[in-house]
């Protein structure tokens, strides 16, 4: 039941992805390329997503609980730390230079475009690396891990 | 990286795409009690196979849902509309990216999903900050291999 429901999550996800176009690392460049050939569309999947997450949320919250587990388990901090900003900007410019995110990098691996499967490994890498880093408290020598 | 390619503005299928990701989102809260968010899923899904510390026991669902992003485009081309796409063939310059995606979303616990989609949703203050972060970084990034070093 739970593999059953991450699977149908995880595939809604994926022909989201898929269906607005963020799977097309040049469409997700154009959008990123106010000076050039710009391509506003992503700007539509951030609001329709958004949107509905708002009010999804909303509506899961009134149940006690989620349905698979015994309590919802939501990221407590909300300190603007050196590790948060750090992260965002390397991811930023790891984002404007191939065009992927992560979620359709793994949603395009199945299509074996060349440059998928030279990003796929380097990031899952990356994850590791970054875990490590911030496992080490690197970023946050005075202890300020979120 | 690449030649630029000329993209169709396609509002209403991004919409639409943005909405399936939107409900996919709350079914991970209403189901999991948890944020959808990928690179957290994908660390969760590494953790089974190399040490990593912060990950949860719990990869199962991760798993499955890693498994439906790859049903989706092989589903997508079997109802006769296959994935159009055209990524960078500069290998090296793709796994730098990808490196660097990987480090920075470790780092900075999140991204387009995590923070983007579901953190602003939640109306958090950190995630706000990252998603301006690295939409200005990525951007910025855009704008000097393209329009600076002529890298296109």
């Amino acid at each position: 039941m739970r593999s059953l429901c991450g699977f149908l999550a995880g595939l809604v996800f994926g022909l989201g992805l898929v269906i607005s176009g963020m799977t097309n690392p040049a469409k997700v460049l154009n959008f990123l390329d106010l000076a050039g050939a710009w391509d506003p569309s992503l700007a539509f999947v951030m609001l329709g997503a958004t949107a509905v997450t708002f009010v999804g949320y909303r509506l899961a919250w009134r149940q006690p609980k989620p349905m698979l587990e015994p309590k919802f388990d939501l990221p407590a901090s909300n300190e603007i730390d050196r590790s948060l900003v750090a992260g965002a900007t390397i991811f930023g410019i790891g984002w404007g230079i191939g065009g992927y995110c992560p979620g359709p990098a793994l949603t395009a691996l199945p299509l074996l475009a060349p440059g998928t499967l030279a990003f796929v490994p380097a990031m899952l890498f990356g994850l590791w690396l970054g875990s490590r880093a911030r496992a080490l408290d690197i970023l946050s020598p005075k202890g300020t891990t979120s | 990286m690449g030649p630029v390619t000329q993209t169709d503005f396609t509002p209403w299928m991004s919409l639409g795409g943005g909405v399936l990701i939107g409900i996919s989102a709350v079914m991970v809260m209403a189901l999991f009690g948890r944020i959808a968010g990928i690179s957290g899923i994908a660390r969760g899904v590494l953790g089974m196979v190399v040490p990593m510390e912060g990950t949860s026991d719990d990869a199962g669902w991760r798993i499955a849902f890693v498994l439906g992003l790859f049903v989706a485009p092989v589903a997508m081309a079997l109802i006769g509309s296959p994935v159009e796409q055209t990524v960078s063939d500069n290998l090296v310059g793709m796994a730098l990216a990808g490196l660097l995606v990987g480090v920075g979303t470790a780092i900075g616990s999140g991204c387009t999903s995590g923070h983007g989609v579901c953190g602003l949703a939640r109306l958090s203050r950190r995630s706000a900050v990252a998603v301006m972060t690295f939409m200005i970084a990525a951007a910025a990034t855009v704008h000097v291999l393209r329009h600076m070093l002529g890298v296109v």
